[in-house]
């Protein structure tokens, strides 16, 4: 479908518009190497394909996006001495195990679950959380934000404040503690406009901070996951994911999620255009109307500050098909405590956050 | 592991591709155009941008801030570093790599080049070819990218005039001939109204080809065009080391990414660099076994004969393998704010492998304006050069302009971890 505007050798060199050519490889060939036609002469077909055995030219998207995510996976496993990967319970860390299982198996993984525990979770995410890592046989670690509390290295503004920004401190101790080189997450670029710009391999300096403007360039394939002793990388596998391929791999991996993803009924007040849930540690304040309104999440938090949408969508079909036509981006439909400034996020990632 | 979905609509992988342009030719116009009429902008971030142009007293909506990037930059106004876009038409996903046209920043041209599969040129109709169109084509050519599609875009400021479309074409189609660029589309749009790049539109009608995102959609994948040699990089071997399980008491899974070619059971491989020959006898993912793995599939290789074999290695067919070579002969774009030092040591990364580098001499470094070879004894950010390396051990290259994945490699400062250069072999 391109056309060939060049019909000349394919080196350039003989237009009749010029008497030197530009081309960038129309130089001799390096001395030390073959000429690519010698090398490439004897270029054989697989017996698959001399069988007429047809398969696909081209990876589907979410193969694609799979392989892709597996090619990072490894380069952590193979670059760094001791990564761990976190794991909150989430529809994208879940997808992340997955990935892992197809990366590594039949060995262990090479790194441990990590969880964050915020101590603000809904009861059906930590239960599924463990379930998830008992049957995977891999080994997880839980630190929470309540001893960085206890140990005064986090101090609360008002005891029921979103843990969520603090997670950052108690996930830094953790990696000082185990020593950890890399933390392998489920964010995506999608997510969030200040994410964009985000490497697969993000650096970080030895006080967990993310600075914009010293992040190492990433060409090709090829990730530099270095990092001094102290420092460490946070590495991204689905950063090329959007939220619609997660689900569109969740069914077609037949991936079991926490049941609060799908829709229930909860009773909830309207606040800002956002459903507040009404829990143990959140109960109604005094005028709030509770209704029972059918809903799920979108993303799994921190209670204090994680809001549901409404939804009728029980099953990953459904969801799909609200996720196709969805109008709200997850984070801006969900996150209560993003609201206040468009730049919040990449205030946290300065200071640390995932 | 995976249930194959019937009645599903045809889907045609991912596209990678990059945007370039002056400053003010459009392009966060035309990314943010792309991004709404695909339906890849949700309502809150369309209720931002609104409001945001309001506040700024625009009288349309301006689609440019969905791509707005982080905020010190929007302090300063300008757009650094390459930021990664998503849409996809329901058969087809597409990645868009955006990096800014600013002269100073090659390097991030350069790398969001390394990963595109196609560029999208912009020109603004009423300025036509310019030195940065040329510099934009030039980086995208070297970095091997062999479609480029050029967007005339403000179409709506020259009337629509198609003699000025002609013209820009004509001109362009020299240049491009001279740098022995291969295939090149032109296309007239405007991405303020929208014509030509996801809808006709009305005012266009002259222009008889297909619309932008038709020719994104029907751009053939990576990989898809030539046979090509079957590269396997190992990143990571598995020994499971599961003594009480007969299964996998011996199991040595070699486990990497079909960088190019294909596999099947039963080939015939050679390890490098110890050339050590075997036969495939399984090709698994997750431990699961499948007949054959084509180009950009992870998989994990089990060979018939106990070979030694590590990150770093390369796994290819036996009787296509490519050379060693301790000297290679590349174009390199200098990345770093520090400049090439010619008496250090660098480490050079080529697919999997890592060796000491040194420069052995600078051929010259490109004037990226005129396309001229000047004299260089060092090299500062954004330059391009054309130079020679000593390796302290061999590597197993194939040329940038047959191959990407082992054609290429960077350059690392071992005193601060950071990626220094880009090379192209060749
Ligand atoms: N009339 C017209 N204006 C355009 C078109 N595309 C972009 N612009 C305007 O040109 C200016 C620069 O566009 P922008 O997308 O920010 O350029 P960038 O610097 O290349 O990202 C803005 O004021 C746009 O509204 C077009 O097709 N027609």
């Amino acid at each position: 479908m391109f056309e060939r505007i060049s019909t000349s050798d394919s080196l350039g060199g003989h237009d009749s518009h010029t008497s030197r050519s530009l081309a960038p490889y129309a130089h001799k060939p390096a001395r030390t190497q073959a000429r690519p036609g010698e090398r490439h002469a004897r270029l054989s077909r697989s017996p698959v394909q001399a069988l007429g055995i047809s398969h696909p030219r081209t990876l589907s998207h979410l193969d694609w996006l799979e392989s892709d995510a597996i090619h990072i996976l490894r380069e952590v496993a193979g670059q760094c001495a001791n990564p761990v990967l976190l794991f909150s319970g989430g529809k994208d860390s879940i997808c992340l195990l997955r990935l892992a299982e197809k990366a590594f198996r039949p060995g262990p993984f090479p790194f441990p679950l990590l969880h964050i525990d915020t101590g603000h979770n809904y009861p059906e995410v930590i239960a599924f959380r463990d379930r998830r890592a008992a049957e995977l046989g891999e080994r997880l670690i839980v630190r929470s934000v309540e001893n960085s509390i206890a140990r005064g290295s986090v101090v609360l503004r008002h005891p029921g404040e979103s843990r969520n920004r603090h997670q950052s401190v108690t996930l830094l101790e953790a990696v000082e503690e185990f020593g950890f080189d890399a933390c392998i997450g489920g964010a995506r670029r999608d997510e969030e406009k200040s994410r964009a710009k985000e490497r697969i391999m993000s650096f970080r300096d030895a006080f967990g901070q993310w600075d914009p403007k010293n992040q190492r360039p990433e060409l090709w394939n090829l990730y530099n996951a270095r990092a001094h002793q102290g420092e460490h990388i946070r590495a991204f596998p689905i950063s090329d994911w959007t939220e619609l391929d997660v689900w569109q791999y969740i069914q077609r991996e037949g991936l079991e999620l926490p049941s609060i993803y799908y829709a229930h009924p909860r009773r909830v007040v309207r606040d800002k255009g956002l459903l507040r849930p009404v829990t143990d540690l959140t109960p109604a304040r005094p005028g709030d109307r509770v209704e029972e309104v059918r809903v799920r999440f979108r993303t799994v938090g921190d209670i204090t500050c994680t809001a549901p949408v409404e939804s009728e969508a029980d099953t990953v079909e459904k969801i799909l098909a609200e996720t196709a036509v969805t109008t709200i981006t997850e984070r801006g439909a969900t996150r209560m405590d993003d609201q206040t400034s468009e730049a919040s996020m990449e205030e946290r990632k300065r200071a640390g956050y995932f | 592991m995976s249930v194959p979905q019937a009645s599903l609509p045809p889907d045609h992988g991912v596209l990678r591709f990059l945007t370039c342009g002056s400053v003010d030719d459009g392009k966060s116009t035309l990314i943010g155009r792309l991004l709404y009429d695909t339906k890849a902008v949700l309502a809150d971030a369309l209720h931002a941008i609104e409001r945001t142009s309001r506040q700024r007293g625009l009288a349309e909506m301006d689609l440019s801030l969905l791509t707005d990037g982080l905020q010190a930059e929007r302090e300063q106004g300008i757009t650094i570093d390459v930021a990664y876009r998503y849409f996809s038409t329901g058969t087809r996903n597409f990645i868009i790599g955006d990096a800014p046209g600013h002269e100073q920043y090659t390097r991030n041209m350069v790398t969001a080049a390394s990963t595109a599969d196609l560029a999208i040129i912009l020109v603004d109709a009423r300025k036509g070819v310019l030195t940065q169109t040329r510099r934009h084509s030039y980086i995208a050519h070297l970095l091997g990218i062999h479609h480029l599609i050029v967007a005339v875009n403000k179409m709506d400021l020259v009337g629509y005039d198609q003699s000025v479309f002609a013209r820009i074409e004509a001109d362009y189609r020299d240049f491009a001939a001279r740098l022995g660029i291969g295939d090149v589309r032109f296309i007239p749009l405007s991405a303020l109204t929208g014509e030509m790049v996801v809808e006709r539109g009305e005012r266009l009608n002259w222009y008889q080809g297909p619309t932008l995102i038709e020719i994104l959609e029907n751009a053939p994948a990576a990989h898809t065009e030539r046979a090509e040699p079957f590269r396997f990089p190992v990143q990571y071997v598995c020994r499971p080391r599961a003594s009480a399980d007969p299964e996998l008491h011996d199991y040595r899974g070699f486990m990497g990414r079909v960088e190019s070619g294909q596999i099947a059971v039963g080939d015939i491989v050679t390890v490098l660099p110890s050339g050590r020959q075997s036969r495939v006898c399984a090709i698994q993912v997750g431990g699961v076994d499948r007949p054959l793995a084509i180009h950009e599939e992870s998989v994990t290789l089990l060979l018939a004969d106990e070979i030694d074999c590590s990150r770093g290695d390369m796994i290819v067919k036996a009787d296509e393998a490519p050379s060693p070579v301790r000297e290679i002969d590349a174009f390199l774009c200098w990345l770093s704010e520090t400049p090439l030092s010619p008496a250090r040591t660098y480490l050079l990364r080529h697919t999997t492998r890592e060796v000491k580098a040194r420069t052995a001499r600078i051929d010259y470094r490109l004037d990226l304006n005129t396309l001229e070879q000047g004299t260089a004894t060092t090299l500062d950010m954004n330059d391009i050069a054309h130079l020679r390396l000593k390796l302290a051990a061999p590597i197993f290259p194939d040329p940038y302009a047959d191959n990407r994945a082992t054609g290429a490699f960077i350059l690392i400062d071992e005193s601060t971890n950071n990626t220094i250069g880009a090379g192209m072999i060749g």
